[in-house]
């Protein structure tokens, strides 16, 4: 029955769906995780990185893309999709410099981005991004960060914190347990990374994480600095852990007692 | 009446540039800044029909910036220079092309080499130690000549720009006022003070 739906993209099903797009979102859900934080006033951006086969070059393999001085970009979905978006995104960049001189807002060019998205599920002969973005970045003369996210659709929406990729719902879900409003530089960080390390199970050299602490002011953590927050991480998960072992044996010795 | 100048050091570039906005026969401006930082290691001075020139400059420097953006690394200066001249020769073989003289001082790291190129509106692509456009080439080409070594120390760069311009003051009719000077070496891009 649906295969009849499946061969032009611009054909609704019945109930209202449009199939190419769905399967977009699945290639996204299939893709590496990303997680996006808003601190106070730092916005921090994790990635989930593949290991890379031992003969590769592992500076060849971004998740994570610059499309401005001041906007940092990362994905969930097929890599090659992403390249394509994000070339056009560095140009509609330089291109709002030139005719207005000024950099371009976060929202500004996510909205650009998803409708770049959007057209592609509207018109023929081509196929959705098979990609969801995580933008964050800071406005020129502003102190707030911003973090975006877009989707194959063509939907965009602002966030305090969230996840894109593979095992998304659990990252987000864990995000919304966790996030407090107006975190420090350091809580921000910490918060992406443990929120990663909840399915990223390798550890520190699996986990690549984008610092933005105001207006063109990034920088690419360190893998020492991100081993030192998995350290500290794992050391509060034990002691956690421990704390729930002394409590347990205190109800069952408790139990043994009264009976 | 514009005038820049370019003269190559050791380590170094120094890019000078009048700083007139004239129309006609009158003066409008005497602090206008007719030079753009294209990347940490290049500068361009740009002279020519007043509306072309930040046209084209604009033009040139957004996508300089694309490229490094792009590629994670900045175009080197023999590149941009190619680059840059290839877009005047295919704007001058339109119906409106722009008109602007360039010079493109720049820093090449990986050689560790001063680089100055000078550039017309007619597409010409030169590598020269020293270079002038404008009237102020008439009088200071010859002075270039004479005192201009490829190992002058910084110091001894801006005396002979110096002279240059003094040469302009005592035999050039126009005055051209302050000169905007930026110096380019492997630290990057800086302005000075003459």
């Amino acid at each position: 029955m649906s295969r009849s739906y499946d061969r032009a993209l611009t054909v609704f099903s019945p109930d209202g769906h449009l199939f190419q797009v769905d399967y977009a979102l699945e290639a996204v859900r299939k893709g590496t995780c990303a997680v996006g934080v808003r601190g106070k006033d730092v916005v921090v951006l994790g990635v989930e990185k593949k290991s890379v086969l031992q003969l590769q070059d592992p500076r060849t393999i971004r998740k994570t893309a610059m499309i401005d001085d001041h906007v940092c970009l990362a994905f969930a979905g097929l890599t090659a999709d992403a390249r394509i978006l994000i070339d056009k995104a560095r140009i509609e960049c330089q291109s709002h410099r030139l005719t207005v001189e000024d950099p371009v807002t976060v929202d500004y060019i996510t909205r650009h981005i998803a409708g770049i998205q959007q057209r592609y599920t509207q018109s023929g002969g081509v196929r959705p991004f098979g990609i969801s973005t995580l933008i964050i970045g800071f406005d020129a003369n502003e102190t707030r960060p911003r973090l975006y996210q877009t989707e194959p659709s063509g939907m965009y929406s602002a966030w305090k914190a969230n996840a894109i990729g593979r095992s998304s719902k659990t990252v987000r879900e864990f995000l919304e347990k966790n996030h407090k409003d107006d975190m420090t530089k350091d809580e921000t960080i910490k918060l992406a990374i443990k929120s990663l390390l909840e399915v990223v199970q390798t550890g520190a050299k699996n986990i690549e994480i984008a610092l933005m602490e105001g207006h063109g002011q990034v920088r690419n953590l360190e893998l020492a600095e991100i081993e030192k927050f998995v350290e500290e991480i794992t050391k509060e998960k034990e002691a956690e852990a421990e704390r729930r072992r002394n409590r347990l044996a205190a109800t069952a010795g408790a139990q043994a007692s009264m009976s | 009446m514009e005038c820049s100048f370019g003269i190559t050091g050791k380590g170094y570039t120094i890019i000078a540039s009048d700083s007139n906005a004239a129309r006609s026969i009158v003066k409008m401006k005497t602090d206008e800044d007719k030079q753009k930082v294209l990347s940490d290691h290049l500068v361009m001075t740009y002279s020519g029909e007043s509306g072309d020139t930040l046209q084209f400059s604009e033009y040139i420097e957004r996508n300089l910036r694309l490229y490094g953006i792009r590629n994670h690394v900045e175009l080197r200066p023999r590149a941009a220079a190619s680059w840059i001249r290839a877009q005047i020769a295919d704007s001058l073989r339109t119906r409106n092309a722009y008109q602007v003289n360039l010079l493109l001082g720049g820093f090449d790291l990986p050689t560790s080499e001063p680089a100055l190129y000078w550039v017309d509106y007619l597409g010409t692509l030169a590598t020269v130690p020293f270079a002038a456009h404008g009237y102020g080439a008439f009088f200071a080409l010859s002075t270039l000549d004479r005192y201009h070594r490829p190992d002058m120390s910084l110091e001894e760069g801006l005396d002979l720009l110096r002279r240059c311009i003094n040469e302009l003051k005592t035999r050039f009719i126009v005055d051209l006022g302050t000169f905007k000077v930026r110096v380019v070496d492997r630290e990057g891009v800086r302005e000075v003070k003459l």
